[in-house]
């Protein structure tokens, strides 16, 4: 290999410490340069180094910050650590309403809900204790889920309840990503027929995805506009000419959500038509020629098959989700009050009012929150996968 | 008339449904176009034909104007030429190096076994917390990390080597798809004060490495699935003609995944191309990309809706049109990668 050039040097190093971080298994008995020897580990490794140097270096650094307050006097910038309060003012102290929002007793229609959940986790918990052994992971995820759906109905179904930003962002993701998954499957079914034309409706069904949200987010504002805006005449025909986003907290949520709905439904559109058009016709056929209807051909037929690819679409979109802020950032500003916040734009509020330490709580949280959801849904997923 | 409820045949729906289809498939256009339509007439407004109510057609009931076209072209040209500029230069390549790093992880995670030691992953994330707590402690971050790193040479050689556990490439892989989870807003400030260490604020680096490293999950979790489905025999019988790995990989395997590789990349681009928090975060005035210039339109005087408009129509214009161009692939490629999940 010649004279140690710096760049050699430092290349018999990186593979060094890369071998003695990585073996490679794989075909030993064919005899192998030093390049092709290192080749696993120089494949991954630039994926690996990115991630630690923009991920888990800050992740862990926002920890830190999370656990501290930071001043800045006079261009020197004072960490002090303060441990857990930062999160104990979200959760239990002044913040504690703009998090949470406002609880009150749930009605009727609440404590009917609530009970359906209880027993549903109940039963799962039950079902994990006869496949053996006490299923100590579920007991806590029922407890943090039962939590949550509290929260939900004791802000949401009751009468003086206010929802926080929590929940506002939970109802985002929940009922935004069903209404998405409805309409994106209803379409693409209707897509896959053959019908002349419908290349037309992908290539149009597909526009709203391309366009920054940002830009979603203003053009939505044009559109709700109750004097200026196109629909101008709709709102005066409804008596409502007067009305103003801005003040009532159910029409800026639901603005924000349709606004969602635009932009990202063509994502499940688009993924679900190439499922249905994926399909192995035969089965089809023969569930034809046996007399079944569209419905029970749907049922026993499609649904069975494009629900691997659901199951992704959905994860993907739940954790996209979970980060929106540019929409309800730009169509209501969080606005009225509070009323559309979204924890991230929450955490974003606060970071402008230099509360970086409360900011990075706030993140924290967040991350919690979508990692929790994230690890049910897999779990969930792949029990029913297995099972069936 | 009865035959206006019957299909020709099982594959051909009858005109009845055809009607109904078309209806619905219709309508959903029409709340997808109107909106866009929308913005189109709105760049060719004055001012005054946007406050003074809604105005429909151009020519009937407004007349069309150039003004806002000339006002962000000509007037404030220079910054929107650099601000797309800054744009396409961000995305393309940060997609092109997200589609790069990304499908050899991929690639290299479905072809080799990998079982770094739990040990050597554990002595790392200390070796980190180290730097970072060093570094907030006052001591020079230089020093810090030059610390933290001979530290996890020696114990990687020491420590490390006594655990026997060791992950596999379903860890590895689960780990860099997980980091699509953590939210922005949670990492963003370190990054801030990370480039600004390394004085790269407001340049095209700063939002190229974020951005690359963003938008690596998805690549990989994209890819991952696509290399799964393409067979190994091909590239067995290559290596045994005496093809070097990345021989294989470059000449082999990625024409193979050309479907995959084209829908992640517009895919990546259009996040890239899109991105608004990071950016905001990052750049001041140098580096600036559309979408910020989009928002600066929300002036002292209210929203300039005309040049907002306008700024939007640019942006999304060359995405579009990719987006028409590749429609085929965007399906397809995507389509792989859902189905494994």
């Amino acid at each position: 290999m010649g004279a140690q050039h710096p760049f050699l040097l430092l290349w018999q190093m990186a593979t060094v410490i890369s071998r003695a971080t990585f073996s490679d298994a794989r075909g030993a008995h064919i005899q192998r340069s030093r390049l092709e020897r290192a080749a696993p580990a120089l494949f991954i490794l630039p994926a690996v180094l990115v991630v630690l140097f923009i991920s888990i270096f800050p992740l862990l650094m926002s920890l830190f910050l999370s656990l501290s307050r930071i001043r800045f006097a006079g261009g020197a910038v004072q960490f002090e650590f303060v441990a857990l309060n930062n999160y104990r003012k979200l959760l239990l102290g002044s913040e504690q309403k703009v998090l949470f929002g406002v609880l009150d007793t749930p009605s009727p229609i609440g404590w009917a809900l609530l009970a359906a959940v209880a027993f549903g986790l109940a039963w799962w918990i039950v079902k994990g204790m006869r496949s053996g052994g006490l299923p100590i992971g579920r007991i806590l995820a029922s407890a943090l889920l039962g939590g949550l759906s509290w929260l939900v109905v004791a802000t949401l179904f009751s009468e003086k309840g206010r929802p926080g930003t929590l929940v506002v962002t939970m109802l985002y993701v929940f009922v935004g990503i069903t209404l998405q998954y409805l309409i994106g499957l209803g379409l693409a079914l209707l897509c896959a027929q053959q019908l002349p034309g419908r290349t037309f409706f992908r290539v149009v069904f597909l526009l709203p995805m391309m366009i920054t949200p940002v830009g979603v987010g203003y053009l939505f504002r044009m559109l709700a506009d109750t004097n200026k805006g196109p629909l101008m005449p709709l709102w005066v025909a409804l008596g409502l000419q007067d009305f103003s986003w801005a003040n009532n907290a159910w029409g800026a949520r639901i603005a924000v959500m349709i606004g969602d709905l635009w932009q990202w439904t063509p994502f499940m559109f688009i993924v679900l038509l190439a499922a249905l058009e994926g399909q192995d016709v035969e089965p089809v056929e023969a569930a034809i020629v046996d007399g079944a209807n569209s419905w029970q051909i749907f049922r026993y037929v499609t649904l069975p098959t494009i629900l691997p690819v659901s199951a992704t679409l959905i994860l993907i979109r739940m954790i996209e989700a979970f980060k929106i802020i540019d929409l309800p950032n730009i169509l209501t500003n969080g606005g009225p009050g509070t009323a559309t916040e979204t924890l991230t734009l929450y955490a974003y509020r606060i970071w402008r009012a230099l509360d970086i330490g409360g900011s990075a709580a706030i993140a924290y949280i967040l991350l919690f929150l979508v990692t929790f959801f994230a690890m049910v849904y897999v779990r969930a997923l792949r029990a029913r996968l297995v099972s069936t | 008339m009865k035959a206006f409820f019957r299909s020709a045949s099982p594959f051909r729906p009858s005109p009845f449904k055809m009607l109904v289809s078309y209806l619905i498939l219709g309508f959903w256009a029409f709340l997808i176009l109107f909106p866009l339509y929308w913005l189109f007439i709105t760049a060719f407004k004055l001012p005054a034909a946007v406050n003074n109510g809604p105005f429909y057609i151009p020519f009937v009931d407004f007349q069309p104007s150039l003004h806002a076209w000339e006002y962000v072209l000509v007037e404030v040209g220079v910054d929107t030429r650099r601000m797309f500029i800054n744009t396409v230069v961000v995305a393309l390549s940060s997609a092109t190096l997200a589609l790069v790093i990304g499908s050899s992880a991929a690639y290299a995670l479905t072809r080799f076994q990998f079982q770094p030691k739990l040990g050597t992953v554990v002595v790392f994330l200390l070796c980190v917390a180290l730097a970072v707590i060093l570094s907030v402690l006052g001591v020079p971050w230089q020093l810090a990390v030059a610390v933290a790193v001979a530290l996890f040479v020696v114990s990687l050689f020491t420590i490390a080597r006594r655990f026997k556990r060791a992950l596999n490439n379903n860890d590895i892989a689960f780990w860099l798809i997980s980091q699509r989870i953590m939210p922005p807003v949670a990492v963003v400030i370190p990054i801030y004060i990370v480039f600004q260490q390394l004085r790269l604020l407001d340049t095209w680096a700063a939002l190229i490495i974020t951005y690359v490293a963003t938008n690596l999950p998805i690549v990989v979790w994209l890819m991952r699935d696509y290399f799964m489905s393409i067979p190994y025999e091909l590239e067995e019988s290559a290596q045994i003609d005496g093809a070097s790995r990345f021989r294989i990989f470059a000449q082999i395997v990625l024409p193979l995944a050309k479907p995959g590789l084209v829908a992640t990349f517009l895919f990546v681009l259009v996040f890239c191309w899109n991105e608004y928090l990071l950016s905001l975060f990052l750049t001041n005035a140098n580096a600036q990309t559309m979408p910020q210039a989009v928002v600066a339109q929300n002036a002292t005087r209210g929203p300039q809706w005309w040049y907002m408009s306008v700024l939007v129509l640019i942006m999304i214009a060359p995405v579009i049109g990719m987006a028409i161009a590749l429609e085929r692939y965007i399906a397809r490629g995507l389509l792989v990668g859902a189905i494994k999940g």
